[in-house]
């Protein structure tokens, strides 16, 4: 069958047109899915794409594998239903920063908390597209849209933050732009156990053209991002001359390497239980801080779906494998005899259900 | 048992109707389980009404605070926990003052004095002692000083708090009524003995209350007589006691074994439907996966997504609930997945009485969603009756591919009658159907939208199955391939064919029996829970000779195929409903004849009386005047 036969990116593309705005940067996310699909030695028939609304919610479309274009934000919970009727699956929840922080916002908690083995991959491009052009929960304060046109008053969300506040086991950030990156990102998120979290910088060309532009921008780009590597000091700049460094009361600073020893550089370690050092560098941000670009957090829990099946297994081992008979029995149960002349003599055992 | 020799008399009686009434934390609700347990063992026809107020613990001794338990025993066949209570037992002023008014003139109270001081008349808003001035005068009231007597009996039991004394009297007044109604304490004792078994003293007290409560009544001479209510005549077989929301739980499990599916039962709590969530989480050794979402939405959500992966998956909630879930309903709809969707309906609208009963919601589930959007609809008629329109909820949704509605409530599902243990063996079968790889073959295409010629149902190819991948999503359809499409005729047939779907469902459903005669003067309909109470309304016209017949519509989508038959065989149709009317419309748009309404919505149910005078208002107006 199909896990028999090595299977390449054409496997992976439906027959639907693509209908994304030339130039988006969902098309690079597109491709990087199919190219390392084939890769993670899952069949194609076990593989399952569960998408909110918004534009890069219509990815599944473009799939060839199970598929669920479902409602705005709710995609995690069909994810999680999912995963309860077939926890074989693989599954990847595709979302935006508009379904996935705002409407859903509730759903990529609760998901993330309860350790649900799925994929979450949220396209942001900080502003919602296939609605034309508004603000959404990651637009950096003063981004002037048709509903913003003074400029918007709200603090932005951070995503890595949040995914890491609502106890993601596996978060980590990449790129559109940058494919290989992007695929290494995404090989982690699909082999790790537990929710796995990333947000994927997107540039809408038509509606907030060249948000991230600081960090993809060839002159500048290696000035301003941070790329971290498990075991390795961060250490960042064009020249590969600045790192950060620990000062204060866990403040980071970014240094000059001519300035400090090597040995004051801090060292990325992503498997680290508390999530104090990924937090920390969640919070790093332009224009006083590169951004962090990788892997911020991938420990080992227990799965939500690992846990209910374990209580079944438990239930079974304790009380056997129910059979109907058993079921309807209760405390008290007691036997009307057939004499009709409502003669009771019979009272049932006592069960343990009650 | 009654001793010989004593000049007590024993009344047997066809049926009573005893109601307890005290403070939310005056464990109420369990004395009237523990009496009905009882009932139910030595083979009295049963039927129970919790009645509680929405807050945990209100202020003690208030009006808002009283919790009561209504209980119907009897030796024939009922179906209603009774219009009126002959017995009351308020274990305080508030208690007695929130009951008395539905107590049956002459009927017994039975007071807790203790409780009758100043204050707690004051906060039952009593402006003198109603035992001291002549308002019960109609009644037989017997005054016992509860608290003490309880005290005198447990409080010198090693270990048991100041707390503990007072909490046990309960049981003192259900060892009392024990004894009226000449019953066994064996049940009630050995259930304290396991429940209690890790408080040693508490069983004590609680054994100790019982019994003096039942000693009181057998050496003081307050009580002239006893009464005997003979094992009512039930069809041979075992027997439980079940309430509605035992009774969907078991249902949902049952349905998933017969068709050797996991259940996957998905909620978010919420009264009166959380009883169901409870009760199947205790039963994971049937391979019940139960989710407990982060809200509403969630729930509908994660069961969609179990639907698509092939398990049984289904929902639980209450109105307020359905408004949260209704968009993701729709998505079930557009998706065709089978979801059994539980409103167990409560008072409207917004949060309204969360633990009173209605049926208002069933225009909210029928039309409450956007753009046309069928489901199928169907109506427990009695906690027991939860047991079977659950299964049958299971497989129209697996042969219709659609979401199904089981529209019980609040009453049902605290209501508890007696229930015949069903045999496994005669039930038949769920037959599930997924289309696997070999099916296409000889060059026929797989198509999620294809539909089956005799159900119009679409094939539900589940992930895992190899070649047959496949998208579905909320966006408008191609017919049969399901691609997104905006086409108009593409749209216009997916309408029409989903419409149709449903519909069909039809041939497939009983047809409406009518009790009674065929034809007549008058046609009662009713759906849910008030089938007790219009049944016995219309026996009782019928003995009376009035040409009445009745009708229950446990199917309200689509309707049964001879409904409009049955109606035009009537001069008039009369609906109660616990709304404003709701069913009465949908049938009158329909089937375009008269209707007369019979709305309540007291968060009571309907009382047979209330009926039975209706029938005769209507029968007694002159022909082609509008009721209602």
């Amino acid at each position: 069958m199909s896990d028999t036969i090595k299977l390449n990116r054409k496997d992976f593309r439906s027959d639907q047109t693509v209908r994304w705005c030339p130039g988006c940067g969902d098309y690079a996310i597109l491709a990087q899915v199919q190219k390392v699909l084939p890769d993670i030695g899952v069949p194609k028939e076990n593989i399952v794409f569960i998408s909110g609304i918004g534009c890069s919610s219509r990815f599944p479309y473009y799939m060839n594998t199970y598929g669920i274009h479902s409602i705005h934000g709710r995609a995690p919970t069909l994810a999680a239903g999912l995963k309860l009727a077939n926890p074989d699956l693989t599954v990847f929840v595709i979302t935006g920063d508009g379904d996935g922080l705002s409407i859903g916002g509730n759903h990529l908690l609760h998901a993330c908390r309860r350790n649900v083995d799925i994929n979450i991959l949220l396209f942001n491009n900080r502003i919602y597209g296939l609605t034309k052009g508004q603000y959404s929960p990651t637009s950096l304060p003063g981004t002037r849209t048709k509903t913003s046109p003074m400029g918007s008053l709200e603090q932005a969300f951070n995503p890595i933050s949040v995914a890491l506040a609502a106890e993601a086991t596996f978060v980590a950030r990449t790129i559109d732009r940058e494919q290989r990156h992007m695929g290494e990102i995404l090989r982690r998120a699909a082999a790790h156990r537990g929710t796995s979290f990333v947000e994927i910088l997107t540039n809408c060309l038509i509606f907030n053209d060249g948000t991230f532009s600081d960090v993809t921008d060839r002159e500048i780009r290696d000035d301003n991002r941070l790329r971290l590597e498990q075991g390795q000091p961060m250490i960042f700049g064009q020249d590969n001359d600045k790192g950060i460094r620990m000062s204060g009361c866990f403040e980071p600073e970014v240094v000059s390497l001519d300035d400090v020893d090597a040995e004051d550089i801090l060292v990325h370690n992503d498997k680290l239980e508390g999530s104090q050092l990924a937090y920390m560098l969640s919070r790093m941000t332009r224009p006083d801080f590169p951004v962090p670009f990788g892997v911020f957090r991938d420990v080992d829990h227990l799965t939500y779906e690992e846990g209910v099946f374990q209580q079944v297994e438990r239930a079974q081992a304790a009380r056997g494998v129910g059979e109907l008979k058993d079921l309807y029995v209760a405390s008290d149960t007691w036997m009307v005899d057939d004499d009709r002349n409502g003669h009771n003599g019979h009272k049932g055992a006592i069960h343990d259900e009650d | 048992m009654a001793e010989p020799g004593k000049p007590v008399q024993i009344k047997v009686v066809d049926d009573v109707v005893i109601r307890f009434a005290g403070d939310s934390g005056d464990g109420m609700q369990l004395t009237g389980t523990q009496f009905t347990n009882t009932a139910a063992i030595i083979g009295n026809d049963i039927s129970t009404l919790p009645d509680y107020p929405a807050e945990i613990r209100a202020p003690a001794g208030t009006l808002a605070g009283v919790s009561g338990f209504q209980v119907h025993l009897a030796s024939a066949d009922i179906h209603t926990p009774g219009d009126e209570p002959h017995v009351l037992i308020a274990m305080n002023p508030a208690a007695l003052k929130a009951s008395l008014r539905n107590l049956a003139p002459g009927g017994t109270i039975i007071v807790n004095t203790d409780e009758f001081t100043r204050g707690n008349l004051r906060k039952a808003e009593y402006e003198s002692n109603p035992l001291e001035d002549d308002s019960l005068q109609n009644y037989m009231v017997h005054t016992v000083p509860i608290t003490t007597l309880n005290r005198n009996a447990v409080e010198d039991i090693e270990g048991l708090f100041a707390k503990g004394i007072n909490r046990s009297r309960n049981f003192f007044a259900l060892g009392l009524t024990f004894w009226m109604y000449d019953r066994s304490l064996d049940n009630t004792i050995a259930w304290i003995e396991k429940k209690f078994q890790k408080r040693p003293e508490i069983v004590e007290a609680n054994r100790r209350a019982l019994q003096a409560g039942y000693n009181y009544g057998n050496t003081t001479r307050t009580f002239q007589i006893r009464y005997r209510v003979k094992p009512a005549h039930l069809p041979p077989g075992i027997y439980r006691k079940i309430t509605g929301s035992e009774a969907i739980a078991l249902g949902m499990v049952t349905a998933s074994e017969l068709a050797d599916k996991p259940l996957v039962y998905c909620s978010y709590p919420i009264t009166p439907a959380s009883d169901i969530l409870h009760n199947l989480a205790s039963l994971k050794h049937f391979d019940v996966r139960t989710f407990q979402a982060e809200d509403e939405i969630a729930a509908m959500g994660a069961a969609i997504g179990a639907a698509f992966g092939g398990a049984f998956a289904a929902t639980g909630t209450s109105g307020p609930g359905v408004a949260l879930k209704s968009e993701a309903i729709n998505l079930a709809v557009a998706l065709e997945l089978p979801v059994v969707i539980v409103d167990v309906q409560r008072g409207g609208p917004s949060t309204g009485l969360p633990t009173k009963v209605e049926q208002s919601d069933l225009l909210q589930v029928m039309y409450g969603r956007n753009g046309e959007s069928p489901v199928v609809v169907l109506a427990p008629s009695t906690p027991s009756d939860c047991f079977d329109i659950t299964i049958e909820a299971f497989r129209l949704a697996v042969r219709g591919m659609s979401p199904v509605f089981v529209l019980a409530d609040g009453y049902l599902a605290n209501s508890a009658e007696p229930w015949a243990l069903p045999d496994p063996e005669s039930m038949e079968p769920i037959a599930v159907k997924h289309p696997k790889p070999e099916d296409f073959q000889n060059g026929s295409k797989f198509l999620p939208y294809g539909r089956d010629p005799e159900t119009m149902g679409r094939p539900w190819a589940i992930p895992g199955t190899p070649q047959l991948e496949h998208r579905v999503g909320g966006l408008g359809k191609q017919p049969g391939t399901g691609n997104v499409s905006h086409m108009p005729e593409d749209h216009q047939q997916m309408v029409a064919e989903r419409a149709a779907k449903v519909a069909s469902l039809v041939d497939v459903i009983p047809d409406l029996k009518v009790i009674g005669e065929d034809t007549g003067d008058l046609l009662v309909i009713g759906w849910g829970s008030t089938y007790g109470a219009i049944l016995q309304a219309v026996q009782r016209a019928q003995r009376d000779g009035k040409r009445v017949s009745a009708a229950h519509l446990r199917y309200l989508n689509p309707f049964p195929g001879n409904l409009g038959d049955v109606m035009a065989r009537f001069d008039r149709i009369l609906v109660p409903e616990m709304n404003m009317g709701q069913l009465a419309m949908l049938l009158q748009a329909r089937y375009l004849q008269e209707i007369n309404s019979l709305p309540k919505v007291q968060g009571q149910p309907f009382k047979i009386s209330e009926i039975r005078n209706k029938i005769d208002e209507i029968l007694s107006q002159g022909l082609g005047t509008v009721g209602d």
